[in-house]
């Protein structure tokens, strides 16, 4: 019973509603139980999700835990009409806080759970079963400050980033992690500059195609020709207008999303293999105490020295597997998201030209009389 | 242009008797103030005409060519001939009218200026004078007109247009007629001798009686023939040529503008025929007199061009012969009555048909299309007496009319030349005839198309002025050192009065030059219908079902033909590139000059193509010559891009930055329009100076453009507008159409400027998506190479690439929203600065108007003060006075008429010109996306295949 902790597929998890109750948003979740159509429906605020990650976090008997990558939550949703805390989630959250509904944030949600549900370690974590499944929400009682707040602090010793490693492997995983998160983070910011100019544009379109019908004087005869003219403008503007909409929204629910997911999963991997640089600087520590420790002292050096050893060397192992796993699920998300995206941006851009070409066709026939 | 036609009449319902009043009393006393109002006249149907023609053309792009290059023509011979002594009177020497004209073409060309003066004055002459009047009601073809001509005193039926007054005038004759067949005789003689118009001309002079004529010269024609039927109907066949004479003339001016009005014109044509049989008619039952003379004339006209022959047969009709002539419909009809009346030489009456026809199909429809002054409604009319008539005369109509309807139709059709110059064979004359029309004419027109002959056809033109010249005859030409008020109108006149010249100038010029001008006019005409149907409805009407046959093959002969032409005349270029700016000089004095490349088919031009070298103050000083010109007589002056002083100033300072090289492109590109938005305008584009600007290898350098600068200019439209709208307060507005269309161009100005701020920013957001697509393919590439994947790290290098040829769709699409739209907007935000001035002027005008009769109110007030005051002393000066500042009243009236007319013409010119310039503009625009978006969709496809191969 202890081995599946989790009693509801996986792949059957989607955040499928948000709904705003005043500041906070409620998320309903849907999965099925394994092996029968049951489907189980609950409600969860974003302290839910934050309560699970802490627990995952903070599960105590789990060896080589700091080893394992977890999989990043989104941050918190900012939920206000105000344009100012629009801006400030736009900030914080990027991709995710577009969108109508939340519907990236969703998104992003559900793909968290999936991969905690799917991760061979986390899922047997009570907490996630619970989180899915109890119809109460989980215990107001938050884990406060476990491992999480210790990694926190280990935040602090930026020192140790640079730390030379005693494998090849980790220190060259290290050093493209630190060029990768850059460049994710810079490509995602870029991408999202502009998705948000597309959608500028489209509104900006939207104007004009809203100024241009304006022109129209039906009860001028006069100006019959003109205004026939502005009318069919206003709809070519419009239909360019319709295609950065489209063009825009695909961007944010594919690739954008799928940035943002390489981005945070990136952060994750770094914060891994941080907190193993952590326990590798621990563990050399503790081998120079113990080698200088007075002989007294030795035995018990020695056994601290061990300790550490066995747990880096556990650490190390999982983190190996645990890059391993990672590498291949965000390629395939990215690939998901790239193939996604192209076949979106495809299919808009053929129905636009096809509307364009229409457009044409009526525009040469458009008689001036 | 349904606008004019339910335009309201105008609020001036004196204007008739003062006009007859002023212009009577200006034959007497003052002559200079009979100059100037036939100048007025002459300017405002010179407004109309271009107008005409040119709005109501379907096709883009669409100057006419050939109108162009008549109008060229004409200019050149105003050029050639701008320094001949113009007063050569044909009435002492006869005979010297052609020899001055043999010799007129070898003069030199002299400055524009001055020759656009000359030919102006010759306007003033009285025949042409009141051809031209004639035109303008015809022109104008507003209910207006119709009116006034129904003001006179015979007080006929308002319904019929001008030509009603003509038919009474005639009946009144009728009774008093035959008098003198021996003065008759004489000016017949003189006719041989002289151009045909001259004869006219001259013979009104000569009258016996003598009085009227010179008043009849001032007003419409009708009048005219009102007086002389009243006072001496002694000639009738000289009245007749008056008839004539207005419809002759220029009908080919007429022809080219009215027929491109209406391409569908139906109805109007028709309408047009009908005063013609009417009067006919009445001359075939009241005047049957002195047969051998009449034909004597009929002879005579037969060596004159055609259309004059075609007229002159009018003349004939005196005598009972079946005249037949011009228009065709009416032939018909004449036909019938006479055939009833009279039947006398049926053969006869078949030769003159022949002889209609062989003058060429082209030139009947030309006088019919052109006398045809009116919109739809007002031909609507005309339109049911005819078919009356017709019923009515149905029963009358014996066999002759059948044969000769029959006959006249078929020759055109099938043998036209051939028959008719057998016909003529026995009349010396016809001899020279058919030569010329073989010969010379052809060749001329040929090589006139190919605009390789420059020299004959501007001999030609040339003889026309000078015929012109010899048409203004001593009595006025004291008044030709009355210098033109107005330059513009010149250039209009010239245009419009060539016909006139044609068919004045002697036998010989006349072939050549009526034969360009009938096959130019059917060119021009984009009337082919209107004239198919005007020709298919006699028959349609007529039982003889042969004639209906013949009459509808004809019609699609015609058609095929005018297709062809059509064709043609999309072929027609003038087109005009600024290209290659270039930096000249350094420093401060450093500037841009632009290649100023032509390629035109116009004749008008030296070469079909050429090139300058112009700088931006030269364009700038184009535009103020031309505003100049034309801007205070209403027209819309296409304004040249603003200065920019810090652009300018910034690649002085030899700053090589994009920002630079965008605005040397962006000026280019509006000078570029600037230019060919000139040279779409037909007024402009026979302006002396545009075709300097084209041609001449060096200009003058412009001066004062400062004025034009950057904030200065907009100060300028500023200040008009202000004026505008405080003048408009003042003036109370006559004319519902100019009110409502004022407000609109202030409406559309708003929209226009809101609709230009939007795709500013649009254009603006379009680089900013493509600067940003930039950044992220750069960071997308960065992230590529440095992912361990080699199959994700390739595919994301792909994407870079994507990602940098989709931004420079952006970008070129950034480029295009500003130059197809932004651009485009901002240059109808200026023009329609441009059309504001127009209303302007024209308020100006009224403004100048009230003043004048202000001023004579004050008189008139003082006159009667002094008469009350018994002081005949000083009545006599405040009588003078009166009498000058009625003149004054009348010719600012007229002044205001015309600006008015020529506004609105410009008005709707210039909203056709808007519609179509958006049009084009659009569908550019979409092609453009259209292409752009192929292009994307092309990426994608390539790219998504990759994206897949991901493993």
């Amino acid at each position: 019973m202890e081995e599946s902790g989790l009693s509801v597929s996986a792949d059957s998890i989607r955040v499928t509603e948000v709904t705003a109750d005043g500041d906070a948003l409620i998320f309903t979740i849907t999965s099925q139980k394994l092996n029968s159509d049951v489907g189980i429906c609950v409600c969860r605020t974003f302290e839910d999700f934050e309560w699970l990650q802490q627990g995952l976090f903070s599960q105590e008997d789990v060896s080589g835990l700091q080893g394992i990558i977890f999989p990043p939550l989104p941050g918190k949703p900012v939920s206000s009409s105000q344009s100012q805390a629009q801006a400030k989630a736009l900030k914080q959250l990027g991709f995710l806080a577009m969108g109508e509904d939340w519907k990236s944030y969703c998104k992003a949600l559900e793909i968290y759970l999936q991969q905690v549900a799917s991760h061979s370690t986390l899922s047997k974590n009570k907490a996630l079963d619970n989180l899915l499944t109890n119809s109460e929400p989980p215990g107001k009682q938050r884990v406060h400050k476990g491992i999480f707040s210790r990694l926190s602090h280990a935040m602090v010793e930026l020192r140790k980033e640079n730390h030379k490693d005693l494998d090849d492997f980790f220190q060259n995983e290290r050093n493209n992690i630190l060029n990768t998160t850059h460049f994710s983070k810079a490509a995602t910011e870029k991408f999202l500059e502009v998705v948000l100019t597309e959608q500028r544009l489209a509104v900006a379109c939207g104007h004009l195609s809203t100024s241009l019908h304006l022109c129209v004087h039906q009860d001028d005869p006069d100006a019959a020709n003109f205004s026939k003219i502005c009318m069919k403008l206003s709809e070519i503007i419009d239909t360019v207008k319709r295609n950065f909409e489209k063009v825009a929204d695909n961007n944010l629910s594919t690739l954008g999303l799928g940035l943002d997911m390489e981005c945070r999963g990136q952060e994750a991997k770094k914060d891994m293999l941080f907190r193993r640089t952590c326990k590798l600087v621990e563990l050399e520590t503790a081998t120079k105490s113990a080698e200088k420790a007075k002989p007294n002292k030795k035995a018990v050096m020695e056994e601290v020295k061990k300790v550490i050893q066995k747990d880096f060397e556990n650490l190390s192992s999982i983190a190996k597997e645990e890059i391993g796993r990672f590498n291949k699920s965000r390629v395939t998300l990215l690939r998901s998201s790239l193939v996604d995206w192209c076949e979106k941006q495809l299919h808009t851009a053929r129905e636009n030209q096809e509307l364009l070409s229409r457009q044409l066709e009526a525009c040469k026939t458009l008689q001036c009389d | 242009m349904a606008t004019s036609s339910e335009r309201t009449p105008p609020p001036f319902p004196e204007s008739e008797d003062m006009d007859l009043d002023t212009e009577m009393r200006d034959e007497e006393s003052n002559e200079n103030e009979c100059v100037v109002a036939s100048e007025d006249v002459i300017g405002a149907e010179a407004n109309n005409a271009p107008d005409d023609i040119f709005s109501e053309l379907p096709t883009d792009n669409v100057i006419n060519p050939l109108t162009d290059s008549i109008i060229k023509l004409d200019m050149d011979a105003i050029d050639k001939q701008g320094e001949q002594p113009v007063d050569i009177e044909p009435k002492e020497e006869p005979n010297k009218a052609p020899d001055s004209i043999l010799w007129t073409p070898q003069s030199t060309v002299s400055k524009p200026e001055d020759n656009v003066r000359t030919p102006l004055i010759v306007e003033t002459d009285s025949p042409g004078k009141i051809l031209d009047e004639c035109e303008l009601e015809t022109d104008n073809s507003t209910t207006y007109d119709l009116s006034r001509e129904t003001e006179n005193p015979i007080g006929e039926p308002v319904s019929d247009s001008q030509n009603i007054p003509v038919v009474d005038v005639l009946l009144e004759q009728g009774s008093a007629n035959s008098d003198c067949p021996g003065k008759i005789l004489n000016e017949c003689e003189l006719e041989t001798d002289n151009g045909p118009t001259n004869d006219l001309s001259q013979e009104t002079e000569t009258k016996p009686t003598g009085e009227p004529v010179s008043d009849s010269q001032d007003i419409p024609v009708v009048d005219v023939l009102l007086e002389q039927g009243s006072a001496e109907s002694d000639c009738p066949g000289k009245i007749l040529d008056e008839c004539e004479l207005e419809t002759d003339n220029g009908p080919t001016n007429d022809l080219s503008q009215e027929t491109e009005t209406k391409p569908t014109g139906e109805p109007v044509i028709d309408g047009q025929d009908i005063p013609v049989v009417d009067v006919l008619r009445e001359q075939g039952r009241a005047e049957s007199d002195c047969p051998g003379k009449i034909l004597d004339e009929c002879e005579l006209e037969t060596d004159n061009g055609p259309t004059n022959d075609l007229f002159q047969e009018t003349e004939t009709n005196p005598t009972g012969e079946p005249v037949s002539d011009s228009q065709d419909i009416p032939v018909v009809d004449v036909l019938r009555e006479q055939g009833s009346a009279e039947s006398d030489c049926p053969g006869k009456i078949l030769d003159e048909c022949e002889l209609e026809t062989d003058i060429g199909p082209t030139n009947d429809l030309s006088q019919e299309t052109e006398t045809n002054p009116t919109s739809e409604p007002v031909s609507d009319s005309q339109d049911i007496p005819v078919v009356e008539v017709l019923l009515e005369q149905g029963s009358a109509v014996g066999e002759n009319s059948a044969v000769c309807v029959k006959e006249p139709l078929s020759d055109i059709i099938e043998e036209p030349p051939c028959d008719n110059f057998s016909e003529l064979l026995s009349e010396p004359a016809s001899k020279q005839q058919r030569d010329l029309f073989g010969d010379s004419s052809d060749d001329l027109f040929s090589e006139l198309l190919n605009g390789k002959d420059e020299l004959q056809s501007s001999d030609s033109t040339d003889i026309c002025r000078e015929a012109k010249n010899t048409l203004i005859t001593g009595p006025l030409s004291d008044d030709l050192d009355n210098p033109p008020s107005d330059v513009l109108s010149e250039d209009c006149v010239m245009k419009v009065t060539s016909p006139n010249s044609d068919s004045s100038s002697d036998s010989r010029t006349r072939d050549e030059e009526q034969d360009i001008f009938a096959e130019a006019t059917v060119e021009l005409s984009l009337d082919s219908p209107a004239i198919e149907r005007k020709r298919a409805e006699p028959s349609r009407l007529l039982p003889s079902a042969s004639s209906t046959s013949t009459s509808s093959s004809m019609s699609e002969q015609r058609q095929k033909i005018l297709e062809e032409q059509v064709e043609e005349e999309d072929k027609f270029e003038l087109n005009v590139s600024v290209t290659n700016p270039e930096k000249v000089g350094d420093g401060i004095n450093a500037y841009l000059a632009y290649r100023v490349s032509t390629q035109t088919t116009l004749p008008m031009f030296k070469s079909k193509t050429f090139v300058v070298r112009r700088r931006f103050s030269d364009f700038l000083g184009l535009y103020e010559k031309l505003s100049e010109k034309l801007s205070q007589n209403g027209y819309i002056v296409p304004p040249p891009p603003e200065k920019s002083i810090l652009g300018m100033t910034k690649l002085k300072v030899g700053k090589e930055d994009p920002s630079s090289a965008e605005f040397v492109e962006k000026r280019r590109a509006a000078l570029e329009r600037f230019l060919q938005r000139v040279l779409c305008h037909p007024s402009l584009l026979q302006d002396p100076d545009v075709r300097e600007f084209l041609e001449k290898e060096e200009l003058p350098r412009a001066v004062n453009t400062q004025a034009f600068s950057g904030a200065g200019f907009l100060k300028i439209i500023n200040r008009a507008t202000d004026a505008v709208t405080k003048m408009t307060i003042k003036m109370n507005e006559s004319d519902i159409w100019f009110e409502e269309k004022l407000q609109e161009v202030e409406g559309e100005d708003q929209q226009l400027r809101k609709l230009h701020v939007l795709v500013d920013s649009l254009a603006n957001h379009r680089k900013d998506l493509s600067a940003h697509t930039a950044m992220f393919a750069k960071s997308i590439g960065m992230l590529g190479s440095s992912e361990d994947n080699t199959a994700l790290s390739r595919v994301l290098c792909q994407l870079a690439e994507v990602e940098d040829k989709i931004e420079q769709l952006h970008q070129e699409q950034a480029g295009n929203d500003f130059f197809i739209f932004a651009e485009l907007l901002a240059d109808y935000i200026r023009l329609l600065g441009a059309v504001r001035g127009c209303f302007d002027q024209r308020i100006k005008m009224w403004q100048r108007w009230q003043d004048a009769q202000n001023t004579l109110q004050k008189k008139r007030e003082a006159e009667a003060k002094l008469l009350w005051a018994n002081k005949p002393e000083k009545l006599q000066l405040a009588k003078d006075e009166i009498t000058e500042w009625e003149a004054r009243v009348t010719q600012y009236e007229r002044d205001f008429e015309r600006i008015s007319v020529t506004v609105r013409k410009e008005v709707i010119w210039f909203e056709k010109e808007k519609a179509k310039d958006f049009k084009k503009q659009m569908l550019k625009y979409l092609q453009v996306l259209l292409h752009s978006q192929e292009q994307l969709t092309k990426y994608w496809e390539s790219f998504l295949p990759e994206a897949k191969a991901i493993a």
